[in-house]
Order: C-alpha cells, then sequence, then structure tokens
C-alpha cells in the first residue's frame, strides 16, 4: 500500500490535541511507517501559499483540532476541506467548541474590554485597543479579526469523523491510526468512540441512592468506590459519550462531559437535567428551588465543552 | 523602500504569533515585532464560572504547558479560601509539577534546541533535526527521550488524570492520594529521570561547550540582551518553582526588588500596543519606554536563566554543581546571553529530578491527609508559581457565592513578548544582511527566540523536528519579492 498523505492542524485550540497525538509514544513511529505527514499544525495565516500548492483531495487525511474562531480559521479550514479527502474534526473544540465556546457566553468587545482597559495590572493610558490594520514606522502590521461567535469545524465545512475527548485519548487515537492503516473506517459522519455513555463504562458503585443537596467540589471529600453524582457532585457521567477511561473519575474528580452528548443523545445539559430530576429528592416547589440554586453555574458546567452545539449555541448580545 | 520579511509561526500561548522584521533599503534590518495573533479571552469568559472550576478549564489555556496553569490557579484557590494545603497535599502537587518540568524541559531541548548545536545552526535544514542528531550522537537519544517522557507524564495521570488538562486542584489539598506500591515506581522514574539529566548535561558539555565556535555564538553580541530579570526564589534566595517571593535583579545583578506576588500589581505593568493582541510587561515603577534594553528599559525577562540570575543557587545539590560551573564559563552572573537559556533548561531538569526523588522518598507522601477543609473565602485569590517558560500569574476576584467576578492572568510568554521582539532584532541585524536570505543564516536569526521555548514548539517538532518556517520579503507596498521557505 502506498503511503497515506496525513496532514495535522489546529485552529482556536489550546495545542493539547497535538500533544495527544505525541502521547502515544513510541508508537508514533508506526504512524510514521504508515503515513508521510505533509503538514503537522503550526502556521495559520502564512501558510496559505503551502497549502493553495497543494492539488485538491492530495492529502489523504487530515486531523483538524481547534474550533473557528477567526476568518483566517475559516478560511484555512474550507482550504483543507478542499485539499483532503477524509477531514476529521479531532478533540472536543473542534467538534464541540470545547472551553473556547465558552466565550460564546460573552461578546468580543466585552472580552476586549476585559483584557485591554479593565485587567488591573494593565497601562493603557490612551485605552489603545489592539487593530487588525496598524501602521508603525517601518510599514504595515496585520492582526486577524476575531469573531463573535465560537464555531465548530462542522458548522464551517463538510466533515466525515468525528474523535472527541479534550484531548482525544491514546487508545482512540491508536484506533484512528489502525482503521487507517487496514482501510476499515466506518461510516461517514460516525463518532469514532464508545456509543455508550461514561456511566457504562465507570466501575464506581451505583446504590440508585437520591440526594437532597448538589455539592461544590470544594465542599466535600468523595467516597473514592460510589458514584460521584449519588453523592451529590455534578458528575457529567449519565450525559456524555463514554471512551475516556474515566480518567477524572479515577482521580475523584467529577466528568465535565468533554467526549460530548453520547450516541443519540441532541442536548448534553438537557440529558444532565433529566438525571439529576430523576435523583434528586423533591418534595414540593420549596425543593425545586433549592436544587436550582445550588446548581451555580448550570450554562458554564453542562455545556463546558459543547456550548457551540448545544440548544444554546450563545448568549444572545444585549442591545446598547 | 522597506521590505518586511515575516517569520511565522513562531509562539502562541494565548494563541499564535508571528515575527514582522523591516529592513530598510540596503536590505539592513530597521525593526523587529513579535505579534501574537489570537485571543480567547480567558479573563472575560471565566467570569460566572464557579471559583473550584478553573484548575479544570486555564489548563485549556495551553495544552503545552497545561500542569502550571492548573497548578497556579489552585495555589490561587488557596489563597482565596484562606486555606493551607495539607503537608502531604504540598509534597504531591509539587511531585506533579517537578514531573512536569522534567518531560517538558527535556523534549524542548532534544527536540527544538539541541540540533541547531550538535547538528549545526547553518547545516543542512533536512539534517538539523531529532534524526539527525541521533545519527551525530550515534546513540538513541529520540527512544531515552520518549522514555523519559512516558514515565513522568505516568505519574502526572497518576495525580490529575489526564496530562494534557490536569484535572482536580482544590482549595487546600489534592483529590487524591499516593499509595506505597505508586512511591515504588515514582522512585524509581526519579532515579531515571536524574540519570537522564546528567546524560543531557554531558550531552551539552560535548556539544556545545567542547566546540569553540558554538560557545562563541553563545557568548557572542548577537544572542545577547541586557535586562532585568524576574523570578521566584524560597527564603534562602534559591531557584524555586511552586512557591516563594518574586525577585528581581537589575542587568548588573543587584537586587532590584523581592516582593511578595500576591502585591504584583505594585511591580508589574502590562503595556497595550495596538499591533499585538499580547499585553507587553514591564516594571512598573520604571515605567513603560518602548521596546529597548541597556540603559533605561523597564524591560525584564523570564523563564530558566531569569530564574538562575535572580537565585543565589539552585535547591538540590547535583544542580547546584551545574550552576557554578555554567556561571563560571560564562562569566560571572547575571549572564545576559540568551543561548545560556538552554544551559539553564538542563540546569533545572536536573534540581527537577533530584527534587522528584527527595519527594519521592519522603514518608509523608503516602499519608491520608491530602485536604484541609478549613475554608473561608475571602472573595480574591492570587497564585503564582514558575511555570517551566517563566513567572506565571493567576488572580480571581469573586462575589459571595465564590462564583468569579474578575480574571487577571499574567503568563510567561507575556513578559517574553518585547525580549523576544528585541532579541530577534539583534540576531537578525547581525546575520540577514540584504533580501537575498539564505537559509541557515535565517535559522541562525530563528535561534534567538528559540531558547525562550516558544510555547507550541516542544508539541510540534517531535517528528518533522523542525519549525517550519517561511520568510517572506515585501516591498513596502506589500508585494512580494521573494519567498524563502523550509520544514
Amino acid at each position: 500500500m502506498a503511503k497515506l498523505k496525513l496532514a495535522l492542524y489546529w485552529a482556536a485550540a489550546c495545542g493539547g490535541c497535538d500533544v495527544a497525538v505525541l502521547d502515544i509514544n513510541e508508537k508514533i513511529l508506526d504512524v510514521a511507517k504508515l503515513a508521510d505527514i505533509v503538514f503537522w499544525p503550526i502556521a495559520l495565516d502564512f501558510k496559505y501559499h503551502h497549502v493553495e500548492a497543494m492539488p485538491d483531495k492530495s492529502v489523504d487525511v487530515c486531523l483538524f483540532n481547534g474550533a473557528i474562531r477567526s476568518s483566517e480559521q475559516e478560511h484555512i479550514a474550507k482550504m483543507l476541506r478542499s485539499k483532503s479527502k477524509v477531514l476529521v474534526s479531532f478533540g472536543s473544540c473542534a467538534c464541540f467548541g470545547g472551553i473556547p465556546a465558552l466565550a460564546n457566553l460573552t461578546t468580543r468587545a466585552e472580552i476586549m474590554e476585559r483584557a485591554y482597559i479593565e485587567a488591573p495590572s494593565n497601562e493603557n493610558p490612551n485605552k489603545t485597543l489592539p487593530q487588525t490594520k496598524v501602521s508603525v514606522p517601518e510599514g504595515e502590521l496585520t492582526l486577524p479579526e476575531l469573531y463573535d461567535n465560537v464555531l465548530t469545524l462542522a458548522q464551517v465545512v463538510p466533515v466525515e469523523y468525528f474523535v472527541p475527548g479534550c484531548p482525544p485519548t491514546v487508545d482512540l487515537i491508536l484506533k484512528v491510526v489502525n482503521a487507517l492503516a487496514t482501510n476499515s473506517l466506518p461510516p461517514v459522519g460516525a463518532t469514532i468512540a464508545s456509543d455508550k455513555t461514561l456511566c457504562d463504562e465507570c466501575d464506581r458503585k451505583k446504590e440508585k441512592k437520591m440526594i437532597s443537596r448538589i455539592y461544590r467540589t470544594h465542599e466535600i471529600i468523595p467516597d473514592p468506590e460510589r458514584c460521584l453524582l449519588e453523592q451529590g457532585l455534578l458528575c457529567m457521567g449519565s450525559a456524555t459519550r463514554g471512551g475516556c477511561g474515566a480518567l477524572c473519575v479515577k482521580v475523584n474528580i467529577p466528568c465535565r462531559g468533554c467526549f460530548g452528548p453520547p450516541a443519540g443523545v441532541f442536548d448534553q445539559g438537557a440529558k444532565l437535567v433529566s438525571s439529576i430530576a430523576s435523583i434528586y429528592q423533591t418534595n414540593g416547589k420549596q425543593d425545586i428551588e433549592k436544587m436550582v440554586n445550588e446548581l451555580v453555574d448550570p450554562a458554564g458546567t453542562f455545556y463546558r465543552f459543547g456550548m457551540s452545539v448545544s440548544m444554546l449555541k450563545r448568549r444572545i448580545p444585549q442591545k446598547t | 523602500m522597506t521590505s518586511k520579511v515575516t517569520i511565522n509561526p513562531i509562539t502562541r500561548l494565548e494563541g499564535h504569533g508571528k515575527i514582522e522584521v523591516f529592513l530598510d533599503d540596503k536590505g539592513n534590518v530597521e525593526d523587529a515585532y513579535f505579534q501574537v495573533v489570537e485571543l480567547r479571552g480567558f479573563e472575560r469568559f471565566c467570569i460566572g464560572r464557579p471559583a473550584e472550576e478553573m484548575p479544570r478549564i486555564v489548563p485549556n489555556i495551553c495544552g503545552v504547558c497545561p500542569t502550571p496553569h492548573n497548578m497556579a490557579s489552585t495555589k490561587a484557590l488557596d489563597d482565596l479560601y484562606g486555606v493551607e494545603p495539607t503537608p502531604t497535599a504540598k509534597l504531591i502537587r509539587q511531585l506533579h509539577l517537578n514531573a512536569f518540568y522534567v518531560e517538558d524541559h527535556y523534549v524542548h531541548f532534544f527536540f527544538l534546541a539541541a540540533p541547531d548545536f550538535v547538528v549545526g545552526p547553518d547545516s543542512d535544514p533536512a539534517l538539523r533535526n531529532v534524526v539527525g542528531l541521533v545519527n551525530k550522537v550515534g546513540i538513541d537519544i529520540g527512544g531515552k527521550v520518549i522514555d523519559v517522557r512516558k514515565k513522568c507524564r505516568e505519574i502526572i495521570k497518576l495525580i490529575a488524570g489526564k496530562p494534557c488538562h490536569p484535572e482536580g486542584g482544590l482549595p487546600g489539598g489534592v483529590p487524591r492520594g499516593i499509595t506505597e506500591e505508586e512511591r515504588k515506581w515514582i522512585k524509581e522514574t526519579a532515579d531515571y529521570s536524574v540519570e537522564f539529566a546528567r546524560f543531557a548535561l554531558e550531552i551539552f558539555k560535548q556539544a556545545v561547550l567542547d566546540n569553540k565556535e558554538y560557545l562563541k555564538l553563545v557568548l557572542s553580541d548577537a544572542y545577547k540582551l541586557n535586562t532585568y530579570y524576574m523570578g521566584l526564589v524560597d527564603e534562602n534566595k534559591r531557584v524555586n518553582f511552586y512557591e516563594g517571593k518574586l525577585r528581581v535583579v537589575d542587568p548588573s545583578g543587584a537586587e532590584y526588588a523581592l516582593f511578595d506576588y500576591r502585591d504584583y500589581i505594585s511591580h508589574i505593568g502590562e503595556w497595550v500596543e495596538p499591533w499585538t493582541y499580547i499585553r507587553l510587561t514591564h516594571l512598573k515603577k520604571i515605567g513603560w519606554n518602548g521596546l529597548h534594553d541597556g540603559k533605561g528599559t523597564s524591560l525584564y525577562r523570564v523563564g530558566p536563566l531569569a530564574r538562575l540570575n535572580v537565585a543565589e543557587g539552585m535547591l538540590t545539590p547535583l544542580a547546584q554543581k551545574e550552576y557554578e560551573s555554567m556561571y563560571d564559563t560564562l562569566g560571572g552572573k547575571p549572564s545576559h546571553h540568551t543561548l545560556a537559556y538552554h544551559w539553564a533548561r538542563l540546569i533545572e531538569a536536573l534540581q527537577a529530578a533530584e527534587h522528584l526523588q527527595r519527594i519521592a522518598d519522603d514518608p509523608l507522601l503516602t499519608s491520608k491527609d491530602i485536604r484541609n477543609m478549613d475554608l473561608k473565602l475571602k472573595r480574591r485569590g492570587i497564585g503564582c508559581l514558575e511555570a517551566a517558560r517563566g513567572t506565571l500569574i493567576h488572580h480571581y476576584e469573586t462575589d459571595e457565592r465564590g462564583i468569579i467576578t474578575k480574571v487577571n492572568l499574567i503568563v510567561a510568554t507575556q513578559h517574553n513578548a518585547a525580549p523576544i521582539s528585541l532579541s530577534v532584532k539583534k540576531a537578525a541585524q547581525a546575520f540577514i544582511k540584504g533580501p537575498e536570505v539564505k537559509e541557515g543564516l535565517l535559522n541562525m536569526a530563528e535561534m534567538a527566540f528559540r531558547p525562550y521555548d516558544p510555547c507550541l514548539a516542544c508539541a510540534t517538532h517531535a517528528l518533522p523536528g523542525e519549525m517550519p518556517l517561511i520568510v517572506n520579503i515585501r516591498d513596502k507596498h506589500g508585494d512580494l519579492i521573494r519567498s524563502v521557505q523550509r520544514d
């Protein structure tokens, strides 16, 4: 078999997805045997020439991580789409918006205000804000423009496969590599991860216990063997796709849903609300109010990684 | 006619970066600008989040150095809740941080920095990578680095679930303890790390110090910047990654300031320029006076060399010996030689490895007392530590329920952003003459920012082993005259 041409690219992301690829450690040599990496994530604007020079569909597989939040990222996503036979939405930012999509709870103007005007250590007497075009004595400097809205890759271009996770685990990455090596990719549109929920693969003991209070993580020391949700900690396991190996739960930390909604679930937050409703002991309106008060940040918790694909999508900016 | 040379990409922390170099009509370098071209807005979108969730959110600022963000955030929570972590919790946090230092410093050095020296700064770019390095030195460095990285990341995984996105970090403690069984393999990894650290320093000595030409390059003016330095020191003024006071020394090495990091606002100012999304830090009491070093500068640097420059010594004995030997060779303290960051990084990795050993031997490590639950919300918390690339400050304010109302973050690459611009300008002035820029010379200019360990570098260089680089030379209308490219 001819060697595959593989591209890896990153948009609005933290770099963790790229590091995750390194975490396959010595198996990276197997990848090198299988594929020529024709493109590794790093450049944004000035790699245009390089990408543009490639013929359409000349890249066999592109693993694209990161969300889309600037005109340039959208442009490069479209370009890589046309150059790639198979485009994989790699990691939670590309699949669901990820943590960068928490910015959808605010606006670009508020972000700029906070960063450049308000921050307490700033010295900005002239209230300077970064500009997309600036003249300096020697010439002109440019910066890309940011969008108000953080989008997923699939909201910008058609995508063949989804690999969730913040970051995708070594097992999942190897599963993808193996599917490529043996030419056994699943049907287009598939999410390459478990079809079950995280709860299904969690080792903790479930006792079908009701709760009368929701705790925040700093408020209690949970039993290391028992279900975290049944101890009152807001664990997203029942509303989250499995496949991560329950990494957070194993260190006594409740799941925050980075693998996105499980198969067949449209909205991760709605699914979690139904889980909480079924376990929270209520005897009337008073208890429901108490429960609502105990949920201190529903939007930022239920959609920690999934704001872009949620029913909410974003906060509607107030008209001023 | 002014030409423009674009070096892209260069670095990222809060996003991506590039460097623009402007040439005058003779082709000499007029100025250089280090631009950070993305902003993600953590300081705004963390408002409304419960404070205790911050250590789980901020690692996404940077997946290359997530551990320091997770831990600076956790320390800010300690301060916010007026709580000291239990002695065992503190040991486990330091175990996590030092394991991170070992793996991060080595990935940077071997995959990114060493090829320049061992293979040669102006050698064929196709050979100037980790494979070339292995061929040249004749041993499987690549395999060893992968091995030490893997072992250290196993420690991080044990403590924090995901090495790329560490979880947990609670005010007053850690979510999971260490067992005696686990101590055994942690100790093995610590011993292995010390052994590897000594081997790495030996390679550095053979490849760089024993080569007169390279040593001359290290000590040359092209790679020298006279700035202040900042870093954490313990009560004996030794290098400490996890805690202590911030110390600033002036370009002559004299102490300029020693302060509690909670008072950072009195000492550090952040300047806003319209051509970059990064805020440029400087010494507030001197005041922002632009991008220059030497007399009157308000710029300081952070990171490995800065930490050694501000300290009176290292925390551990083997690292201390290496520290003394480094300053002997460099001609005293402080050292302004930017390329010495690489050396300082290896000495720090040795300290981190020795510290791992010390923690692994500590009887308290396996105590079950991992959380101090005596929390009293103070509504303001500031955490600071030394990230691999330099001082990192997280500052949170909350409402009466512990919900975030304000966030201020100062990250390592911010402190170094202005110095990076200057370093590249100096090196470019020394090596780039005229629009016909030779690849090797371009790399010599690139070598001026590599010591700062531009963040994504370590993530993206393991396979190709080199930083892809495009230099576009443009006339003043922005039309492309010539393009130099290598991967």
